[in-house]
């Protein structure tokens, strides 16, 4: 008996201990297991430095082009800061926290209504949609979810133009838009439906009077894109939507890049179907949604048949998982929205100031209709490639990740009237809610730096320097 | 059951969200989440209303509990330093 109550103490007393460490066993079993590093260029760098500083041969062999290639500095960190938000964002830690638990535990499928696991996942992703709605003030049931935004730009085009094909054949999009419009647009003249492709000024602004001419009678659907993906250019949605109200034509607008950034109000936009992205809002990729208007009714006809999920417009089981992460991301967007304005329209200006203050560089788009998350910026006599090339420790982009692969310049800042050359050497720089000011200022140097390293090579930039006008020369041509 | 947090509550959840949001190996959710503990503490000392004050508690509690979770998983998939970052100052 007494052996019974003193072994009872112990195990209590055990307990309590037990209770108080709660806290930190996960983060005890966290530094004992082996970590994973998945990217381990650090150690390597660092020995390459190290060798290169040491050693005279490769001292005096190692041009200056190299050094300037990258920072070489040990004590710092290898890994490039991130600056390409336009590509895609880093997934929020909270989002990631939400998402967890459908991995875990919360594997129901969210159709089943047999069963307790199919409810769970049901509610989850209910309310993922009532956060979605919620940002740009739809309702919850005209949220419907797809793979990304290149999937409801698709489906908005060809659905809209399929559907109303019998009656009207025209459809109108403009020059600047991102490539799947474009291309899906182009693949509608095999069902014989003719596409206007309407030009933009030299700041990326549609005109809207070229716009209002260009409605026919038999013109069904007007896809213009909220926000630019590679000069962060803002339409006038609201000046659109009255337009295609007024004409009585369905109004599509690719929100991608603007959707949860700038305010965006479907009812007072007049706005009839809206493409979002969930990984450009710190969700997670692989999910996006279709704003399709309920009143007045748009139609369309689906791309994917099937069981009828998702108002029969996108059939196919959803992902709890991504649709709850995509949730939380609009969530968080609509909370952080004025925080996140703030500290990226700070961070904006002073890179644009920084960078402008270089000389012969000019900012692309129109400084007014702009979104600051979204910067590009073109260094006249540097060629673009060989400047992200010099840029190792930082991520950028010349333009849309999609052509980032082909030397070809961007048909966007074509489309703005610049040339060749110009558009050759535009970098884009975007700016998202990680960003910090040691970033930044971090950038503004290393671009300072390696553009005057860059023109320093180049004869057209010695020719400038001595004030000769180079559209004057006559090329001798082979 | 909602009480209002005293001056002194409210100073050791500041300092937990701190040292939680100091614990993420990622450079950039580091500063966001220390960024973000100023700011939202700053606005919540500055209110009176005891309904929106239990709102940011409650809140602030539950995103404690996030940053929590996320600083343990940050500690188990790290990466490289960024290039802004001295090294060897967290390395967990």
């Amino acid at each position: 008996m007494l052996r019974a109550i003193a072994r009872s103490n112990v195990f209590k007393q055990h307990r309590a201990s037990f209770k108080a460490a709660r806290f930190y066993a996960t983060a005890k079993v966290a530094l004992d297991a082996k970590l994973e590093t998945p990217t381990d260029v650090e150690g390597a760098a660092q020995e390459l430095a190290q060798v290169r500083a040491t050693t005279e041969q490769v001292k005096a062999s190692t041009s200056n082009a190299l050094k300037h290639a990258f920072q070489e500095k040990t004590g710092f960190g290898t890994r490039p800061i991130y600056l390409d938000m336009q590509a895609t964002t880093p997934t929020d830690p909270r989002v990631l926290d939400t998402m967890l638990k459908f991995y875990t535990g919360l594997y129901g499928n969210p159709h089943s209504n047999t069963h307790s696991y199919g409810w769970e996942t049901h509610k989850e992703v209910e309310s993922a949609r009532q956060h979605i709605a919620n940002v740009i003030n739809a309702d919850v049931k005209e949220i419907i979810f797809t793979s990304g935004a290149t999937e409801s730009n698709n489906m908005a085009l060809k659905g809209v133009a399929r559907f109303y094909k019998k009656t009207k054949n025209h459809i109108i999009t403009t020059r600047t838009e991102h490539k799947c419009v474009l291309e899906a647009a182009r693949s509608l003249k095999i069902d014989d439906i003719d596409v206007t492709f309407l030009n933009v000024d030299d700041q990326g602004m549609v005109n809207l009077e070229e716009l209002e001419s260009a409605i026919r009678p038999e013109t069904c659907l007007v896809s213009v894109m909220a926000v630019n993906n590679e000069i962060g250019v803002m339409q006038p949605i609201k000046e659109i939507g009255k337009i295609c109200r007024k004409h009585k034509v369905f109004f599509h607008t690719d929100a991608a890049q603007a959707y949860g950034k700038v305010p965006i109000d479907v009812n007072d936009m007049n706005i009839d179907l809206l493409s979002i992205s969930s990984h450009k809002i710190y969700g997670p990729m692989g999910i996006g949604a279709i704003f399709v208007r309920r009143r007045p009714r748009v139609r369309l006809d689906p791309i994917i048949s099937g069981g009828g999920q998702e108002r029969g417009l996108r059939s196919g089981t959803l992902a709890p998982s991504l649709v709850s992460g995509f949730g939380e991301a609009a969530r968080l967007m609509q909370k952080e929205y004025a925080a996140d304005t703030a500290h990226i329209r700070r961070l904006s200006e002073k890179l644009t100031r920084g960078l402008l203050s270089i000389e012969h560089t000019s900012l692309n788009g129109s400084p007014e209709h702009h979104y600051p998350g979204c910067v590009n910026v073109s260094f006249a006599y540097v060629e673009g490639e060989s400047l992200l090339m010099a840029l190792r420790d930082i991520a950028l982009s010349s333009g849309s990740a999609c052509t980032s692969a082909s030397l070809e310049p961007s048909y966007v800042l074509h489309a703005l009237g610049k040339d060749d050359a110009l558009a050759h050497s535009s970098i884009r720089f975007g700016i998202g809610r990680f960003t910090t000011d040691e970033e930044i200022d971090y950038v503004i140097k290393a671009i300072t730096e390696r553009v005057a390293f860059l023109r320093e090579l180049s004869p057209l930039w010695e020719m400038v320097k001595e004030g000769i006008d180079l559209n004057s020369i006559e090329w001798s041509g082979h | 059951m909602s009480v209002a947090p005293s001056r002194t509550q409210f100073l050791s959840l500041y300092r937990q969200y701190i040292r939680s949001a100091n614990n993420f190996t990622n450079y950039n959710f580091r500063k966001y989440f220390l960024r973000k503990a100023r700011t939202s503490f700053e606005n919540g000392s500055k209110l009176n209303n005891s309904h929106e004050l239990d709102e940011f508690w409650l809140e602030a509690h539950k995103e404690l509990a996030v940053l929590k979770r996320q600083a343990v998983v940050s500690q188990m998939y790290t990466f490289d330093q960024l290039v802004v970052e001295p090294l060897g100052k967290k390395q967990a």
